[in-house]
């Protein structure tokens, strides 16, 4: 009976874990032999190489020295603007709702949540698709916009804007970012604040130094889960612009991957992207781990 | 909570009129009627989901216009000849393809996904850290570098497999997996060890306390897990754009994706409205089966706030 202990636990996981391991480790693999090939002469095609001694780094080297002083450092420059400022739009959008529906929203709460909760089960193309219908240059934005005069004529959002890409990402990520923010603010024990405020804490003095401290972690996790799907984003851009004045890294690969001869460019340009997000990816698991451990002890 | 209510004074008595005291007031003091946050609230989801009604409105759009309103019609579902869900082959080629991956998905993710989340839940072994940490992975993983790399692998490692359904699947059930762990995770956590053990101290040998205990207890998990699954299979555009085969492959988020770049007709609204009723209705219930075993089990608080909660 020991041993079937011993045995039904790992053998109950196998299934999932070989999946895994072939589906989702090894595709990185292959990432890594396409971006190490060679490129076959004759059809202009990428030659994928297995082993790793035979490894090619040049177009590796090439996808570097493109983004670093080369023709993608505009490029690799605007992602990285855009997933701040948008991020942080997000953040600031995104505190004060789940701050509000955490502690203040009374028998609003659950209402609330419902509500919040419900843009993670629109389809995010759609909830795109709505932002390209309004911004259309006779759509409701424009007629708003006009008819409080902010605006004398119609402005073509379309048209590779940067602010119109970035309201883009916030709208499309906004809802993933509060729901950790929420998590993390729901559990702080309300007699800590009481406690300062008991203390003679003014209370912003007791948000400044209990509430704000103690909903670090959820600000992080929360920020990190939304920068890891931007910086992988290409849908966005496309949609709302589709000018190369607004490309991001993402758009750079997708069109790389999808021609047979970028796409051993592609791969490699993957791969750099990669290690970029691996940090974030990384320190949001251990982040993950630590808490699970703690709360089963 | 009364207590409370009669507890320190209301705003900040620096400054009581500028603006500056009055932001604090709001930013800050959980007693008095935080007007600002309430309307700032209300605002984001309004904000938030507004643009979708109108989309869907303009579904019923009796035109052509997407921003101008022309009477009510359901022209672009069923009337109108060409161009209506119903008639239009890519569209309903794009129904059916989304509803098959996501029933397939479904069959094969929720007892892989089940299988996974209660050996992971109680394996203690050496290899479990790794085995969680893998599983945990493709959450994280933006999409993009998933679909790269599964498309490098379908046309270069795996050539006896096509691009289009057969590579859309596997995709698919590998991002969904993990999702199916964490529902049933949670679950696992709150069931504890107790009635397995209770089951072996009367006999039961390990199988069998996992057939006819933990099972049964885990059946709200089984069904909120299959739905969960359903519902993120319906909903993905990433790996389904990387690995669409031919024109009959394509699902409904990649078919809006490419109508919206073209010049979106309201059926492109249309169709995306059926996604929506469909990932909504699934959502739904995975909600309310939710709380039903809640209720059952007479445990405080409510399904949505644990949805809200659940973190991976």
């Amino acid at each position: 009976m020991v041993g079937e202990r011993r045995w039904l636990w790992p053998s109950l996981a196998g299934p999932g874990v070989v999946w895994l391991i072939l589906l989702f480790l090894t595709p990185f693999y292959a990432i890594l032999t396409v971006a190490m090939g060679r490129i076959d002469p004759l059809f202009n095609t990428p030659i994928p190489e297995w082993n790793p001694i035979y490894w090619n780094p040049a177009v590796f080297g090439e996808v570097l020295s493109d983004l670093f002083g080369g023709p993608l450092t505009d490029t690799f420059l605007r992602t990285l603007a855009y997933v701040v400022t948008a991020s942080m739009l997000a953040l600031l959008i995104g505190y004060p709702v789940a701050y509000y529906i955490s502690r203040r929203a009374g028998r609003w709460k659950i209402p609330l949540l419902v509500l919040l909760v419900a843009p993670f089960w629109i389809n995010y193309i759609m909830r795109m698709l709505a932002w390209v219908n309004l911004l259309d240059t006779d759509g409701y934005v424009n007629q708003g916009l006009m008819l409080f005069g902010v605006l004398d004529q119609p402005v073509v959002w379309g048209s590779g804007r940067h602010d119109t890409v970035i309201m883009g990402l916030v709208y499309g990520y906004v809802p993933y970012l509060i729901l950790p923010l929420f998590a993390a603010l729901d559990r702080i024990d309300p007699s800590l604040i009481e406690a300062a405020r008991d203390l003679g804490a003014s209370p912003f003095r007791a948000f400044r130094k209990v509430t704000l401290p103690l909903s670090k972690q959820g600000i992080l996790a929360g920020v990190v889960i939304i920068m890891l799907p931007m910086f992988g984003d290409y849908y966005t851009p496309d949609l709302l612009s589709g000018r190369t004045a607004t490309r991001m890294i993402g758009n750079e690969i997708s069109l790389l991957v999808h021609a047979g001869i970028g796409r051993t460019k592609g791969a490699a340009l993957t791969l750099v992207l990669m290690t970029f997000v691996a940090l974030l990816m990384l320190y949001y698991l251990v982040n993950v781990l630590r808490a699970q451990r703690e709360a089963r002890t | 909570m009364t207590t409370v209510a009669e507890a320190p004074a209301a705003a900040p008595a620096e400054r009581p009129g500028s603006l500056v005291g009055r932001l604090r007031g709001w930013a800050s003091n959980p007693w008095g009627k935080p007007r600002f946050l309430t309307a700032f609230t209300w605002l984001y989801v309004a904000w938030s989901l507004v643009p979708v009604a109108i989309a869907v409105l303009f579904s019923f759009n009796a035109g052509r216009s997407r921003s101008a309103w022309q009477g009510f019609s359901l022209r672009w579902y069923t009337g109108d000849p060409d161009l209506s869900i119903l008639h239009d082959p890519s569209m309903r080629s794009a129904l059916v393809q989304s509803v098959k991956l996501a029933v397939l998905t479904m069959l094969i993710a929720t007892p892989l996904g089940i299988a996974l989340a209660v050996g992971l839940g109680r394996w203690r072994g050496r290899a479990s850290k790794p085995a969680n940490f893998l599983m945990l992975l493709p959450l994280v993983t933006p999409e993009l570098i998933m679909g790269v790399a599964l498309l490098l692998v379908f046309v270069h490692m795996i050539p006896f497999i096509d691009l289009g359904t057969g590579a859309q699947l596997l995709g698919h059930v590998t991002f969904t997996l993990s999702f199916v762990v964490i529902v049933a995770r949670g679950r696992l956590f709150a069931i504890g060890k107790e009635y397995e053990e209770a089951a072996m101290d009367l006999g039961a040998s390990p199988m069998q306390a996992l057939w006819h205990v933990l099972l049964p207890l885990l059946r709200p998990a089984i069904v909120v897990g299959a739905l969960v699954a359903v519902a993120i299979s319906l909903d993905d555009f990433v790996i389904s754009q990387f690995l669409v085969g031919d024109s009959s492959t394509v699902t409904i988020p990649v078919r809006v994706y490419a109508a919206s770049r073209l010049g979106p007709t309201p059926a492109t609204n249309a169709i995306a409205t059926v996604l929506l009723v469909g990932t909504l209705l699934t959502a739904t219930a995975a909600g309310l089966i939710l709380r039903r075993a809640r209720r059952r089990e007479q445990r405080g608080g409510s399904a949505v706030e644990d949805l809200a909660r659940l973190e991976i």
